[in-house]
């Protein structure tokens, strides 16, 4: 019998990220949502999640940009973000900050209750297990630390690209420690963070892998930026892009 | 110990130069890691045990009072004594109080944190009196004349060879010519040097990683048995600790033990534990005639019914620090004072102020593996950002970064003109970094492209791309 219930009705929040340096991620997640049997709308009225400035302790900017990301994502069944963190700062940090606030706090739950990262959204909520995409390569998959630790997103990735046919996966020793990226961290203490990077790109490249993978564009910035300033060959792509077979821009960092 | 907290970003630059720490710093931490790992995996209950820890806390710290007195009291019945301190220059006049009275010339002392907290050895030092360390690690320091760089293991930031050196150089009535080369005889040595100091004690200091409010008792532990030497053999027993180690019952005890024991060094119990009631009793064969326990404040208090009032439930296993990859690039000294890696970087501006210590909550990425492995549950990247918060409010965050965040903060703020904006940034970058898809640098981004490239962006924004997408469906369903 066909499936006669009504396509789920998906807000895609882009990220900053993704909107201004990679909108392929953006367009891989609608397509993944799509093939999955979603409608995808992308409101104009949505900017940033606010974190930059919840993390720099301004709570008066962060509530009001929570407030307009909840106004702007009115009228979804779910929110799905390319990124683990700003996914994160919706579900865990919004009802928190508006906790006390009697106009918001309901629609702040609300919002945190039906938002997802993409590549768990894709597998826990709609079930999906095969993306039915192909990459040749070896790839090694970096864990970004909000999608790890605040959301529990771990295997969810793996398991899709498993799937991916002609893929082939060498984990990363220490996929779970930071990158070094921690958004304004990487600019306030830059020889710190370049310590970070620098333990992770060498455990990058111990994996012979061709290709690396996360799911968080911060954190590829950071490390992309850095395997190019080491003359690196390894191709750095968001897992989004691998999972929806959309492959023909240029990885991270490199020339078209 | 004078801070230099203030210098973090200058620390935090000589510690990563210096390649005699960032050897040590390659490997120690992940030894921790590891052992902590595989002690809570072999315990089905670990994450159980973590949820009672942090919910016995939780009602210590909200019947704080009465679980003080209720220990007091008992330490009172049993003959020993309980100084209440509200500062660490009290706690310092109590101890050497104790000290004078029974003209004490050698005071030997285990582990304590608090002590370093209050830096009682250069204060009895200043006094007349020699304090000894007891403890390996904080021995070797001590000769060294260093603070700690870790809380559970101070001379963390040393080799063997490092230490190889300092005994030679201390240690000059023994032969020059002996073989130092291995942990066992350099412990060997230490311990026969040691043992002499143990007799001439006339004070033994300990510090407390419990204190037991129904029996009146306070509970060590050490992996070397230093600390049952420095509290049994010297005439008094001096403990300090502070107001938050408290806990009701003997239970209560071994539930901390349990998780403390795992989370620091991934034993199922350390070498010794080990529990000092009251001064030694008619009829027993030996402990101190004198006992007293220095109860300190020193700013916690303050903390209750605040934000911060969780960082109250620590009980100092270190597991933050080892996992911690802002300490693992630095080292401990970096933090410039007692308490370092992420439990230093709530403490210390609860203790030193947030113009002094400022820097330490910003030096996070919030990659939450401390509260991932924290026994206690504490939720020290929150914290740390309310620190931030602190300083946000106290306008000390450096003026370019503020003004940077709230230039974007205006234009995330009315859509149409951020859409606008980025649409033209990302057109120039864009144009300026196809050719080679990054950037080696650029203007206003130093802190970046010091060590890393840009990337550039693609081009256009999505939404920019999206409006297009949608514009061209509409047209072409017309």
């Amino acid at each position: 019998m066909a499936d006669t219930r009504p396509a789920p009705k998906v807000g895609l929040f882009v990220t900053c990220l993704v909107d201004v340096y990679r909108p392929t991620v953006g367009f891989a997640a609608v397509k993944l949502l799509e093939d999955a049997g979603c409608t995808v709308e992308v409101p104009a009225s949505q900017t940033c999640c606010g974190q930059p400035a919840f993390n720099a302790g301004d709570r008066a900017t962060a509530r009001d940009l929570a407030r307009s990301t909840i106004a702007a994502f009115e009228g979804f069944d779910h929110v799905v973000v390319p990124s683990g963190s700003c996914a994160g700062q919706i579900r865990k940090h919004y009802p928190e900050l508006l906790a006390d606030d009697p106009a918001w706090a309901a629609r702040a739950r609300h919002l945190s209750a039906r938002t997802h990262e993409l590549v768990s959204f894709l597998t826990d909520v709609l079930g999906v297990t095969d993306t039915g995409a192909r990459y040749d390569g070896t790839i090694t998959y970096h864990d970004s630390c909000s999608g790890l630790r605040e959301l529990g997103i771990k295997e969810q990735p793996r398991r899709l690209l498993a799937k991916v046919e002609g893929l082939t996966l060498n984990e990363l020793p220490g996929a779970e420690v930071c990158c070094g990226f921690g958004g304004t961290f990487c600019v306030k203490y830059p020889d710190i963070s370049n310590r970070m990077v620098e333990a992770k790109t060498a455990d990058i490249k111990e994996t012979k892998a061709d290709t690396l993978l996360a799911g968080d564009m911060g954190c590829l910035l950071n490390m992309a930026g850095k395997l190019k300033r080491e003359g690196s060959a390894i191709r750095v792509r968001h897992v989004a892009e691998v999972l929806a077979g959309v492959t023909d821009t240029p990885p991270i960092g490199e020339k078209a | 110990m004078q801070p230099t907290t203030h210098a973090f970003p200058e620390n935090a630059r000589k510690a990563l130069s210096d390649e005699r720490l960032q050897k040590v710093l390659a490997i120690a931490p992940a030894g921790f890691v590891n052992r902590r790992k595989q002690a809570a995996d072999r315990l089905p209950e670990f994450e159980a045990l973590r949820d009672q820890g942090r919910d016995l806390k939780n009602h210590v710290l909200a019947n704080l009072d009465t679980y003080l007195e209720a220990f007091e009291s008992k330490v009172t019945e049993q003959g020993g004594h309980v100084h209440w301190c509200r500062t660490d220059q009290e706690a310092r006049d109590a101890i050497l109080g104790i000290c004078r009275k029974v003209g004490a010339k050698t005071v030997t002392k285990g582990k304590s944190m608090i002590s370093e907290e209050i830096g009682i050895n250069d204060y009895l030092e200043s006094n007349g009196l020699t304090p000894i360390e007891t403890d390996l690690g904080e021995y070797i320091i001590q000769l060294r004349r260093e603070p700690p760089s870790h809380i559970i293991a101070p001379a963390f930031h040393l080799s063997k060879a490092d230490v190889e050196g300092t005994f030679r150089q201390a240690h000059t009535d023994l032969p020059a010519d002996r073989v130092l080369d291995e942990p066992k005889v350099l412990i060997a040595e230490a311990r026969q040097v040691l043992r002499r100091k143990f007799q001439q004690a006339d004070v033994g200091i300990t510090g407390a990683n419990i204190m037991v409010a129904e029996t009146g008792s306070t509970v060590i532990v050490t992996n070397e048995g230093n600390g049952d030497l420095t509290q049994t053999l010297p005439r008094v027993h001096v403990v300090i600790a502070t107001i938050d180690k408290v806990v009701p019952t003997l239970e209560d005890a071994a539930l901390v033990l349990r998780l403390l024991a795992r989370s620091a060094t991934g034993q199922e119990a350390s070498a010794y534990t080990t529990f000092s009631t009251g001064p030694r009793r008619p009829g027993d064969l030996d402990g101190p005639e004198e006992f007293h326990v220095v109860l300190l404040d020193n700013g916690r208090s303050a903390l209750l019914g605040t934000e911060f009032q969780d960082v109250l439930r620590c009980i100092r296993c270190g597991a933050c620090m080892n996992h911690c990859p802002v300490y693992g690039s630095v080292g401990g000294h970096a933090y410039g004072w007692v308490y370092p890696g992420p439990i230093g970087s709530v403490m210390q501006p609860a203790l030193l102020g947030v113009k002094e210590a400022g820097h330490l909550p910003n030096a996070s990425t919030f990659c939450g593996r401390c509260e991932a492995v924290c026994p206690m549950r504490i939720p020290l990247p929150k914290m740390m950002r309310h620190w931030r918060e602190k300083e946000f409010e106290q306008n000390l965050q450096p003026a370019a970064m503020r003004r940077g965040l709230a230039l974007w903060g205006w234009f995330a703020r009315r859509p149409a003109l951020y859409h606008a904006a980025t649409r033209m940034a990302v057109r120039a970058l864009g144009a300026l970094g196809r050719g080679k898809g990054r950037f080696a640098s650029l203007p206003l981004a130093q802190g970046w492209t010091q060590h890393r490239d840009m990337p550039a962006p693609e081009g256009k924004t999505f939404q920019q791309m999206w409006a297009e997408k949608k514009l061209a469906e509409k047209k072409g369903k017309r």
